[in-house]
């Protein structure tokens, strides 16, 4: 795993105006680091600004101060090297599976020819176990299937960074396990940079390197930074009484109901 | 299942009856009212030649219905080749919204018939103002329902267009579009009913050929039965028209084949 900072998010705020003169500081200083190859994870209070954060890394949210950097190159738009997970799919529906993966494969590796798309695509469709499924439309698929969809789509276009947003928060927890395991064992092969959003603690401690806990809003920052050291591949099930896996949730709890409990109001 | 064919058969046969009854009462209160079998009759008479041609305003119930058509068809096409493109730049950009919507707003509550007279004056055709009437009736509910449509376009999908950097003609065949159609040819088979309402208002106008000048004539002419039969063919060729328009516009949805 190389050192250098790969995804540089240096000193960046996040100010919404609200008219009137009014205006909401949702991020402070936020600062990070993120290697190549590394998995990371955002977790915080809902309304700290973890999606905001995510989006200003895609482009798709602009950056009031501070600047992020990839590969030492600015970010001010979207692009494909930042291939964007999002929490509802977003599948196009009256695409097919394939169709939704092709289209973009189509767009962003316009040097492949015919058979060369379709064999990229098919690659993808394989790499999260859906050939099955690769002719039917995202309504006569069930929701794991479609994320896993999104996910395929996403790595299709071989992104720099892989940024999720929540992307198993809507499942039921066997699927969402499932698919936990499908992203680690997709993520040891492809290799790639991941950044995930996720509420869930014991999601957060199984998938990274590293857990980035944020401070509860305005004014949110990172408060915390928690490096997961367990060997890969990781199983589920020996974890349960691994004393670095209790040791990391602990502190991920600790921060989160203790440090910045976020009271109802 | 019996139940149903006899709901199916039965209560429009019932209800064919009473209308039967009432209509001979009808007929023989007003003096020269044309009872029920004497339009039977002449309805058989008009369809059993519906293409003779004895030249201008003598012609065949199929002619004069095809050349209704034909009117109704050109000034329809003339709205969809305008109404598209506006409705797509009305719902893509707020500034193209913003200078449209007044006067969109204002003119759209004006009966295509007030159109009339004036395109009369200018084009000094009848077959040129009753396209124009037509088109005039037809563009507001396309504009209107192609910028809905293209505003329902959810924000995950343009957000997608936005990280696969699709170009602007990009987003608009593979993510604009799709989703927009079904309410593109909603407001087409909306359009396509209003003009068929509205043709027979202008030809009674205009005159010379059409179903509604022929209906016009045959009162003219104190033929009430032909106004009946006009009535009744109006009515089968419009339900015609819809059901064609509803066919269409179901094979382009994708969300009718089965796909949510
Ligand atoms: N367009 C906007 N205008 C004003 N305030 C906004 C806007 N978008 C987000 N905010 C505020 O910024 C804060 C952060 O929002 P964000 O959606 O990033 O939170 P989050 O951490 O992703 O929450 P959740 O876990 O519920 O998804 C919230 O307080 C929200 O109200
Ligand atoms: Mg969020």
């Amino acid at each position: 795993m190389s050192t250098k900072p790969f995804l540089n998010i240096d000193h960046v705020n996040k100010i919404f105006p609200l008219g009137k003169g009014k205006e909401y500081v949702a991020l402070r200083d936020v600062k990070l680091e993120i290697r190549e190859n590394e998995i990371v994870s955002i977790i915080g209070h809902s309304g700290c600004g973890k999606s905001t954060l995510l989006n200003m890394i895609a482009g798709l949210d602009t950056i009031s101060e501070g600047v992020i950097l990839l590969e030492d190159r600015e970010i001010n738009a979207p692009g494909p090297e930042r291939a964007v997970v999002f929490q509802n799919h977003s599948l196009l529906p009256w695409l097919t599976v394939y169709q939704n993966i092709e289209m973009a494969v189509k767009k962003v590796r316009d040097d492949l020819n015919p058979k060369e798309v379709k064999e990229h695509v098919m690659k993808y469709i394989d790499l999260v176990n859906l050939d099955h499924a690769k002719d039917k439309y995202p309504g006569e698929i069930s929701g794991g299937m479609k994320q896993r969809v999104g996910i395929a789509r996403a790595l299709s276009i071989e992104p720099k960074v892989l940024l999720m947003d929540e992307p198993f928060g809507a499942l039921d927890s066997l699927t969402r396990a499932n698919l936990q395991d499908h992203l680690m064992r997709i993520q040891m092969q492809t290799g790639n940079t991941v950044v995930i959003i996720t509420h869930d603690v014991d999601e957060a401690v199984l998938l990274s390197d590293r857990v980035i806990m944020m401070t509860n809003g305005p004014e949110a920052t990172i408060g915390e930074i928690l490096e997961v050291n367990l060997p890969r591949p990781r199983e589920r099930l020996t974890l349960q009484h691994n004393e670095e896996y209790l040791r990391c949730r602990g502190a991920i709890v600790e921060f989160l109901y203790s440090k910045f409990a976020k009271h109802d109001d | 299942m019996l139940l149903r064919t006899i709901n199916i058969v039965a209560l429009p046969t019932l209800l064919f009856g009473v209308l039967i009854a009432v209509w001979s009462t009808v007929a023989n209160q007003i003096q020269g009212f044309p009872p029920p079998m004497e339009v039977w009759n002449e309805l058989l008479v008009v369809l059993s030649d519906p293409m003779y041609d004895n030249g201008a305003g003598d012609q065949g119930i199929a002619l004069q219905l095809l050349s209704s058509l034909k009117r109704v068809f050109g000034g329809f096409a003339l709205a969809i080749a305008v109404g598209i493109p506006v409705g797509l730049l009305i719902g893509m950009s707020k500034m193209a919204q913003t200078a449209f919507n007044p006067y969109i707003q204002i003119l759209k509550p004006v009966s295509p018939l007030a159109w009339l007279p004036l395109a009369l004056f200018v084009f000094k055709d009848v077959d040129m103002t009753a396209i124009f009437v037509i088109f005039i009736t037809s563009i507001w509910p396309i504009i209107i329902n192609t910028a809905l449509g293209v505003r329902s376009v959810s924000e995950d999908y343009l957000n997608v267009a936005k990280v696969l950097q699709l170009t602007a003609f990009e987003k608009v065949f593979q993510i604009i579009l799709p989703v927009a159609v079904p309410f593109i040819f909603t407001g087409m088979r909306l359009s396509l009913g209003i003009a068929w309402l509205v043709i027979v208002a202008a030809e009674m106008l205009t005159g010379g050929l059409g179903i509604g000048f022929w209906i016009w004539d045959e009162y003219n002419n104190l033929n009430y039965s032909h106004i009946i039969i006009g009535i009744i063919l109006i009515g089968v060729v419009g339900y015609i028209l819809d059901t064609i328009m509803g066919f269409i516009a179901d094979h382009f949805d994708y969300r009718k084949r089965g796909r949510v």
